[in-house]
C-alpha cells in the first residue's frame, strides 16, 4: 500500500495483493469504527474476540473455498458444494442419532462427501459433461437426499465428541481453526511440494496438450473433485457441529457462492490455470470479515448481499483485461473509474 | 431445422422431452382418479406460466452458449417493487410497464459487463443475482401483500373454455412469449445468429455476424423475460417478498436442459423450455396427488432427469461429432466447452 507509483505494476505482479488490500481497508476501517475490535483476551484458556470469531466462523467458509480453488483451477466448477456438506452433515448426525460410534459416523460423513466428489468428477472426466451442469445435477438432488436422511426434521447431536470438532478449543485456539490450518497444509503440501499441482495447472491450462505431454487428464479431474467433495464434508461436520444439529434444508446454503468469490478474489482465475491458495484464504477471510464488519456495525444484515454484489462486480472488472487496458489508457482517473463502473 | 417427422439426432431430445410428459401425464392418470381431467393440465400452465416465460429466455442465453443466473432474484426484484409502487399508490398501468423496463434495463448492463469486459456470464450474472436479491431486501425485508383492485381483478380474471375448464391471463401471455420465441429463432436473423453464435462464436465473428452485439441482446432479452415473469408471478402470488422463488433459477436451468436446450449452446427448438417446465409440473403434481411423498422428491426425481436428459445430449453429440468428420475443429471446440464451464 505504500508504493502507490507501482501500484499497476503490483497488479499484475502478485495475485495476494488485492485481496490483501481489500482485507487490510476492512480491517482498517474497524480500527477506526468499532472499538474492541482487535481485543484479544483469554477467557477460562481460550482466545475470545473479534478476530478469532472471524476465523472460527470462516473455517467452513475456507475449507470449501480451498477445494473450490483446485477445481477452478482446473477451469472447473463446482456448484453443489453446498448439498454435499448437507448431506455429510446429515449421514453423521443420523448415524450418530442411531448410536453408531463417533469415529465411524464421522467416518461415513467423509465417505459421502467424497462419494458426492467422485460422482461429480465421473459425469466430468468420463462423459464430458461441463462442470456447471454436472454439479447442478447434485445441487438439485443433494438436498432432496439430505431432506430423505433427515426426514425433512433437523436432526440434534449430544455427542460430545462431534461437538468438540466445531465448538472445542485447543491449546486455546478453536478446534475447527486448526482443522482449516490442517486442511491447508496437506493440500499446499499436495500441490507445490508432488507433482500432482503441476499437473493440475497444466491441465488446468490446456487440457488437450496435457494430454499430449502424458498426464492423465481425467484421473486429475476426478481426484480434485474427490478433494472438493471430501472439503465439503469437513465443512459440513464442523457447521452441523456448531449449530449442534443437522438441518438439511439450510446448511451451507449458497455458500458455493461465497466460495467461488472466495477463489474468485484470492487471484485464482476462472479460465482455469494458475492457482492461489494463499489468496483463497485471503479470500475468504475478506468475506467473513466483510460479513462480520457488517453485522457488527449494527446494519441490516441483509445489506450483505448487496455489498457483496458490488464487491463481485468490482474483482470481475479488476481481473478483465479490456477493462485494465482502458483504465491504464486514461491512467490517473483510476479511482473515479472504479466507482463509475460499478 | 426443416419440419420432418423422422426422428433424427436434431428432433431426438424434443421427442424425448415430449415423450417423457405424455409417460409422466399417462402414470398420473393410471394412479390417481381425477388426475386425467382439463383443468389438471391446464393448472400446469397456469401454475408455471411465469417458468415458462423465464426459461424461454434464457434458453436464448444458453443457446448462445451463455448462462443467466440472475432471473429467479430479478423476479423477486419485480414483485418487491411492485408491491412496494402499488403501496405508494402509482396506477399499475404505471408500474408494469416501469418494472418491464427495470428487468431490461438489469439485463442490459450485465450483457454489457460480460460482452464489453469479457468477463464469464456466470460471476456477472452471479453478482446480478447478489445485487438484485440485496436490492429486495434493501427495499422490504418482509413480505408484502397487493391489495391493488386492478391486480387482484387481472390475478382472477378466468378465460372460460369448453368443459368449464378455464385459464389465466397469465397463460396467454406465456403461450405468446413462447410463441413469439419460437419465431424469432426461426424466422429472424436475431434467431440464426444466435444459433451461430452458440455453435462456435469464432467461426460465427469470422463471418461478419455481429456476435457482440446479438449477445448483448440475449442478455437484455433475458432480463426483459424475467421482468414480465416477475409480473406474472406478482399476479400469481399477489405478494412481493425477497425470498420468493429461492433457487428458481435452477428450475429454470433445469428446464431448458429437460426441454432439449443444449448447454454448450447451438442446438434446441424454444418450444423445449415449455416442455420442461411442464414436465417438472407434473411430476409436482403427482407428487401433490400422492399425498403421502414429501416435497423433497420432486427435487429428487428432477435432478435424476436432469441426469437423464444430459447424458442423452451428450450421446447425441458425441455421435454427431464421430459422424461428421470435417467438423474434427468443431470437436475440440465443444471439448473445450465441455471441460470449461
Amino acid at each position: 500500500m505504500s508504493q502507490q507509483p507501482s501500484m499497476l505494476h503490483r497488479i499484475k505482479r502478485s495475485k495476494m495483493f488485492w485481496p490483501s488490500v481489500g482485507l487490510a481497508l476492512i480491517l482498517l476501517f474497524n480500527l477506526f469504527f468499532t472499538p474492541g475490535f482487535f481485543n484479544i483476551r483469554i477467557q477460562s484458556g481460550h482466545l475470545f474476540g473479534s478476530l478469532i470469531d472471524i476465523l472460527n466462523r470462516g473455517t467452513p467458509l475456507i475449507i470449501i473455498s480451498l477445494g473450490m480453488t483446485l477445481v477452478i483451477a482446473k477451469e472447473g466448477i463446482d456448484i453443489s458444494v453446498g448439498s454435499v456438506l448437507a448431506i455429510a452433515a446429515s449421514v453423521s448426525a443420523f448415524l450418530l442419532q442411531k448410536q453408531v460410534p463417533f469415529v465411524l459416523a464421522l467416518v461415513a460423513g467423509l465417505l459421502c462427501g467424497a462419494l458426492c466428489g467422485y460422482w461429480n468428477g465421473l459425469l466430468i472426466a468420463k462423459m464430458k459433461i461441463q462442470p456447471m451442469i454436472a454439479t447442478l445435477i447434485l445441487l438439485t438432488v443433494g438436498r432432496g437426499i439430505a431432506q430423505l436422511i433427515t426426514g425433512g426434521q433437523i436432526i440434534t447431536i449430544s455427542d460430545k465428541a462431534y461437538r468438540y470438532v466445531g465448538g472445542g478449543y485447543l491449546l486455546g485456539i478453536p478446534f475447527a481453526v486448526i482443522i482449516a490450518m490442517i486442511v491447508f497444509l496437506l493440500l499446499y503440501f499436495l500441490m507445490r511440494r508432488t507433482a500432482f499441482g503441476l499437473f493440475l495447472e497444466a491441465v488446468g491450462a490446456n487440457r488437450i496438450s496435457s494430454e499430449f505431454a502424458g498426464v492423465h487428464a481425467s484421473r486429475v479431474m476426478l481426484s480434485v473433485y474427490i478433494i472438493s467433495g471430501l472439503c465439503a464434508a469437513i465443512a459440513g461436520i464442523i457447521i452441523s457441529s456448531n449449530i449442534t444439529g443437522a438441518d438439511a434444508n439450510n446448511a451451507g446454503l449458497w455458500i458455493e457462492l461465497d466460495a467461488i468469490l472466495a477463489v474468485v478474489i484470492g487471484g485464482t482465475s476462472m479460465r482455469g490455470g494458475r492457482f492461489y491458495l494463499g489468496g483463497t484464504i485471503l479470500g475468504a477471510l475478506f468475506i467473513q470479515t466483510l460479513t462480520t464488519t457488517i453485522y457488527t456495525l449494527g446494519v441490516p444484515p441483509q445489506i450483505v448481499m448487496f455489498v457483496k454484489a458490488i464487491v463481485v462486480i468490482v474483482v470481475c472488472l479488476l481481473q478483465s483485461d479490456i477493462f485494465r487496458n482502458i483504465v491504464a489508457a486514461s491512467f490517473g482517473s483510476k479511482q473515479g473509474k472504479k466507482v463509475l463502473a460499478s | 431445422m426443416r419440419p420432418s417427422l423422422k426422428i433424427t439426432s436434431s428432433n431426438i431430445t424434443i421427442l424425448a422431452t415430449l415423450l417423457l410428459f405424455l409417460v409422466l401425464y399417462g402414470i398420473g392418470s393410471v394412479m390417481f382418479t381425477g388426475f386425467f381431467s382439463l383443468q389438471v393440465f391446464l393448472n400446469l400452465f397456469v401454475d408455471n406460466a411465469y417458468l415458462i416465460i423465464v426459461a424461454t429466455g434464457m434458453a436464448f442465453v444458453i443457446l448462445t452458449g451463455g448462462i443467466d443466473l440472475s432471473v429467479a432474484a430479478l423476479i423477486a426484484l419485480v414483485s418487491v417493487v411492485s408491491a412496494e409502487l402499488l403501496r405508494a399508490g402509482v396506477h399499475p398501468m404505471l408500474v408494469i410497464p416501469s418494472v418491464l423496463v427495470l428487468g431490461t434495463i438489469f439485463g442490459y448492463l450485465q450483457g454489457y459487463l460480460i460482452c464489453r469486459f469479457d468477463i464469464h456470464p456466470w460471476i456477472v450474472t452471479l453478482g446480478g443475482m447478489f445485487l438484485a436479491r440485496g436490492t429486495c431486501f434493501l427495499i422490504s425485508t418482509e413480505s408484502i401483500v397487493i391489495d391493488n383492485p386492478m391486480y387482484r381483478s387481472i390475478s382472477n380474471a378466468k378465460v372460460p373454455l369448453f368443459g368449464g375448464a378455464s385459464l389465466s391471463v397469465s397463460v396467454i401471455i406465456a403461450l405468446i412469449t413462447v410463441a413469439a420465441g419460437m419465431y424469432v429463432s426461426k424466422y429472424t436473423a436475431f434467431g440464426r445468429n444466435v444459433y451461430a453464435i452458440g455453435g462456435n462464436e469464432r467461426s460465427a465473428s469470422l463471418m461478419g455476424l455481429p456476435v457482440y452485439s446479438t449477445k448483448l441482446a440475449v442478455y437484455t432479452l433475458s432480463g426483459f423475460c424475467s421482468a414480465l415473469g416477475g409480473v406474472i408471478f406478482t399476479f400469481y402470488m399477489l405478494s412481493g417478498y425477497a425470498l420468493h422463488l429461492m433457487g428458481g433459477e435452477m428450475d429454470a436451468i433445469a428446464a431448458c436442459v429437460i426441454g432439449g436446450i443444449l448447454l454448450t449452446g447451438g442446438f434446441g427448438y424454444l418450444i423445449g423450455p415449455m416442455l420442461g417446465v411442464l414436465s417438472a409440473g407434473v411430476i409436482q403434481t403427482i407428487i401433490m396427488f400422492q399425498g403421502t411423498l414429501s416435497s423433497w422428491w420432486t427435487k429428487i426425481v428432477i435432478g435424476f432427469l436432469l441426469f437423464a436428459f444430459i447424458a442423452l445430449q451428450r450421446a447425441i453429440v458425441s455421435r454427431r461429432e464421430k459422424s461428421r468428420k470435417p467438423d474434427a475443429l468443431k470437436k475440440k471446440d465443444s471439448q473445450k466447452a465441455a471441460i470449461s464451464l
